[in-house]
C-alpha cells in the first residue's frame, strides 16, 4: 500500500495538535515522540494538583471538538468533588460524521500525543480506568494505539505508580463495529457495556453523573484530549489568547467535495472565513465551475447556499453591537458566528458542492446515510429517516409528486426535538435545509399531481409506468 | 467449531480488559471470531454467550445491530467501498461498478451490492472477493476510498484497480 502523500502545512495554518502530522521523518513510536519532547507535559501535570489542571482547562475555554462544541472545562466540572464511585474517562475516536477526517491522522501518525492527553486528563479527573473507543473501520489505528499504550506502559507513563506519583491508570482500546450512533456519547457508553448503542435519555443519564456502569464518566473527542496536553504546557490563559473569545484555540477543519485541493488544515478558530478556506487554502472550486452549496460542519450541519446573505451582530469600534450583513463566504470559521448564520461549525468537516451537482441527489445520499444509521430506538427518527430516504429515492426515480417538498419538510420537522438523542436533529437538518434553500430543484423533481399511493415500495414503478 | 489455543488466549486477554463487566467483552469477542472464522455463525453466538454468562439473544442482537458483523462467509478478500457524500462526489459509485466488473461480481448500480446488515453481499464466483458498500470511512478529503480486508486505499483511480486487486489473489 503506497503511503499517502505528505502535505506541507499552508502558511495560514497554525499547527498545534497537527504539529507532527506529515512531518518528514516523524514516526508513531515512543522513541520518536520522546525525542520531540513527548511526555514532558505529563511530567509537568503530575506536579500540579488535579483541581489546578481542571482550572486550567476551564480557563482555556476549550470547546469540545467532536461536534457539539460544549465547553470541556464545564463538562469536567460536572464531576462532583469527593466522588466516591469510580470515575471513568472515555476517548471518543468513533470519527464517523461524514465530511470529518482528522482523528485518523492523529491516531496513525502521532498516537502518543493522544495517549499523553488521556493520561493527563485521567490524572486531573482521578480516573484509574480509561477506554479508547475507536471505530471498527480503523483496524490499523487500533493496532497502532495498542502498540503506543504498551510502549507508554513499558516507559512508566501508564500502569501502576505512574512517574513515581502513586497514580495508577490503565487504558484499553475498544473497537466499535460500524455504527455511527456510537459517536453519541451515551450510545457509545451502551456499546462499551456490550449492548446495542441505544442512546440514553438525559436527564437522568448525563454521563458525568450516570455514565459507564452507572458511574461518573467523561467522554471527550480525540482532538479535545490532545488539546488538554497543550493547555497544560502553555497554561489555560495563554491558550485562550489563541482564536477569539469563547472560540479559543486551534481546530482542525477538513474540506472535501468539489474543490481543487481538498484536505485538512489546523487553523486558529475564527482566523479565516469560509471563503478564504475554500478559495485560498483549497484552491477554490474546480476550473469552469461555480460554487453552489456548502455544508460547513459535517453532514448534519444545515447547508448554505452560495448566494445566501446573513445579518449578524458584531462589535463595532466603540464596543457596541452593530448589525452587519455578510455573505456565506464571509462567515468566520468559528462556533458562534456559524450558529448565528443558522448552521453549525460541528465537527469541522466542510463539504463543498459546485454547480454540476443535483441537490436532490446530494440530499438523497445523506438520507441514505441517516436512514441506515438511525439506531431505531425512537419512532420519529426510525420511521422519519427512512421515509425521507424513500421520498428522495422516489423523486430521483422520476416519481416525484407535487406535495413531496412539503412532505419532506413536514417529516423532518416532526423528528427534530422529538428524539432521545441529537441524531434526530442530525438526520432532519439536511432535509430541512436542502428543501428550504433549493426549492426550485425539488419542485422540478416533484411535478406529478398524483398523491403517493401505498405501499411505498411500488411508488416509483407505479408513477413512472405507462398509463398514468 | 474448533477454537485454537491462540484464539483462546486472545479471548481471555480481551475479557481481562473489562474488570467491571464481562458483558463489555461482547464486541471484542465478536471481532475475534469474525477475524478468525470470517463471519459469525450460530455456534459462535452461543459459544460467546456462554463464555460471557449471557443469553444468546444478547449476542445475536449485537450481530444484527452493528453493520460490520456478517452472518455469512465473505470472499477470501473483503472489499468495502465508501458510498457517503464526499466519496460519492469523488466518484465512489463508478469505483464500485469498476470493482464489481474486475472481480466478476454482479452489481445493480444504484445502492448496488448492499444487502443490508449482516449480509456479506455478493461473493465472486471464484470466492476470491466480496464487495460491500459502506457508509463513511472518515477519509473524505481523499475520496473515493476503499478497504481491502484491513488495508486502506485513498483516491483510488481506475488505473490502480488491477494493481490493487492483484496483490490479493
Amino acid at each position: 500500500m503506497p503511503a499517502p502523500a505528505r502535505r506541507i502545512p499552508h502558511p495560514r495554518e497554525k499547527r498545534v495538535v497537527f504539529a507532527n502530522i506529515d512531518r518528514e521523518g516523524y514516526t508513531p513510536d515512543i522513541a520518536c515522540y520522546l525525542r520531540n519532547g513527548g511526555y514532558e507535559d505529563l511530567k509537568k501535570a503530575v506536579t500540579m494538583a488535579p483541581a489546578a489542571i481542571v482550572n486550567e482547562v476551564k480557563a482555556s475555554a476549550l470547546r469540545g471538538r467532536g461536534g457539539a462544541g460544549f465547553p470541556c472545562g464545564v463538562k469536567w466540572g460536572f464531576i462532583r468533588p469527593g466522588e466516591t464511585k469510580p470515575i471513568y474517562l472515555i476517548c471518543n475516536a468513533d470519527e464517523s460524521e461524514p465530511g470529518t477526517f482528522k482523528d485518523r491522522y492523529i491516531i496513525h501518525q502521532d498516537p502518543h500525543q493522544l495517549i499523553e492527553g488521556m493520561i493527563i486528563s485521567a490524572f486531573a479527573l482521578n480516573v484509574h480506568l480509561a477506554y479508547l473507543y475507536i471505530r471498527g473501520e480503523f483496524p490499523l489505528g487500533a493496532k497502532i494505539l495498542e502498540q503506543a499504550i504498551a510502549e507508554a506502559k513499558a516507559n512508566g507513563f501508564l500502569g501502576k505508580n505512574i512517574l513515581g506519583t502513586g497514580f495508577d491508570l490503565e487504558i484499553y482500546v475498544h473497537r466499535g463495529a460500524g455504527a455511527y450512533i456510537c459517536g453519541e456519547e451515551t450510545g457509545l457508553i451502551e456499546s462499551l457495556e456490550g449492548k446495542r448503542a441505544y442512546p440514553r435519555i438525559k436527564p437522568p443519564y448525563f454521563p458525568a453523573v450516570l455514565g459507564l456502569y452507572q458511574c461518573p464518566t467523561i467522554v471527550n473527542n480525540v482532538e479535545t484530549l490532545c488539546h488538554v496536553k497543550h493547555i497544560v504546557r502553555m497554561g489555560g490563559a495563554e491558550f485562550a489568547k489563541i482564536g477569539t473569545p469563547n472560540n479559543t484555540g486551534t481546530r482542525i477543519v477538513g474540506v472535501s467535495g468539489d474543490v481543487v485541493r481538498p484536505g485538512y488544515f489546523e487553523i486558529e478558530v475564527g482566523s479565516l472565513t469560509l471563503g478564504e478556506l475554500i478559495n485560498d487554502l483549497c484552491g477554490g472550486v474546480k476550473p469552469g465551475r461555480k460554487l453552489k452549496a456548502i455544508i460547513p460542519g459535517g453532514s448534519s450541519a444545515k447547508v448554505f447556499r452560495a448566494d445566501e446573505r446573513f445579518k449578524i451582530k458584531v462589535k463595532g469600534a466603540d464596543g457596541a453591537l452593530v448589525e452587519k450583513e455578510i455573505g456565506v463566504l464571509d462567515i468566520p470559521m468559528d462556533f458562534d458566528t456559524m450558529a448565528a448564520c443558522g448552521s453549525m461549525a460541528g465537527s469541522g468537516g466542510v463539504i463543498v458542492m459546485d454547480d454540476s451537482r443535483d441537490m436532490v441527489e446530494t440530499l438523497n445520499n445523506l438520507n441514505q446515510f441517516y436512514a441506515h444509521e438511525s439506531c431505531g430506538q425512537c419512532t420519529p427518527c426510525r420511521e422519519g429517516s427512512l421515509w425521507m430516504r424513500k421520498i428522495t429515492d422516489r423523486m430521483l426515480a422520476g416519481g416525484g409528486v407535487e406535495c413531496d417538498p412539503a412532505t419532506l419538510a413536514s417529516v423532518s420537522n416532526n423528528i427534530a426535538g422529538k428524539t432521545i438523542c441529537a441524531f434526530g436533529e442530525a438526520c432532519s437538518w439536511p432535509t430541512m435545509s436542502f428543501v428550504a434553500k433549493f426549492p426550485e430543484e425539488f419542485a422540478t423533481r416533484a411535478t406529478k399531481p398524483v398523491p403517493p399511493p401505498t405501499p411505498p415500495e411500488f411508488l416509483s414503478e407505479a408513477l413512472t409506468g405507462e398509463g398514468r | 467449531m474448533q477454537i485454537p489455543p491462540e484464539l483462546t488466549a486472545q479471548i481471555d486477554e480481551a475479557i481481562s480488559h473489562y474488570p467491571v463487566s464481562k458483558r463489555s467483552a461482547s464486541l471484542p469477542l465478536l471481532h475475534l471470531f469474525q477475524e478468525h472464522f470470517g463471519y459469525i455463525s450460530e455456534e459462535a453466538i452461543v459459544w460467546i454467550a456462554e463464555k460471557l454468562e449471557l443469553q444468546p439473544i444478547h449476542i445475536l442482537e449485537l450481530v444484527t445491530f452493528y453493520p460490520m458483523f456478517r452472518r455469512k462467509p465473505p470472499g477470501k478478500n473483503h472489499i468495502r467501498v465508501c458510498k457517503t457524500l464526499s466519496c460519492a462526489l469523488a466518484g465512489a459509485e463508478e469505483l464500485k461498478t469498476k470493482l464489481c466488473a474486475a472481480t466478476g461480481i454482479a452489481c445493480d448500480g444504484h445502492g448496488g451490492c448492499h444487502n443490508g446488515h449482516g449480509d456479506p453481499v455478493s461473493v465472486s464466483a471464484d470466492g476470491q472477493f466480496s464487495i460491500e458498500s459502506v457508509e463513511c470511512l472518515a477519509s473524505c478529503g481523499s475520496g473515493p476510498v476503499m478497504m481491502v480486508n484491513d488495508d486502506f486505499y485513498e483516491a483510488v483511480t481506475d488505473a490502480e484497480i488491477p494493481t490493487i486487486l492483484s496483490q490479493y489473489k
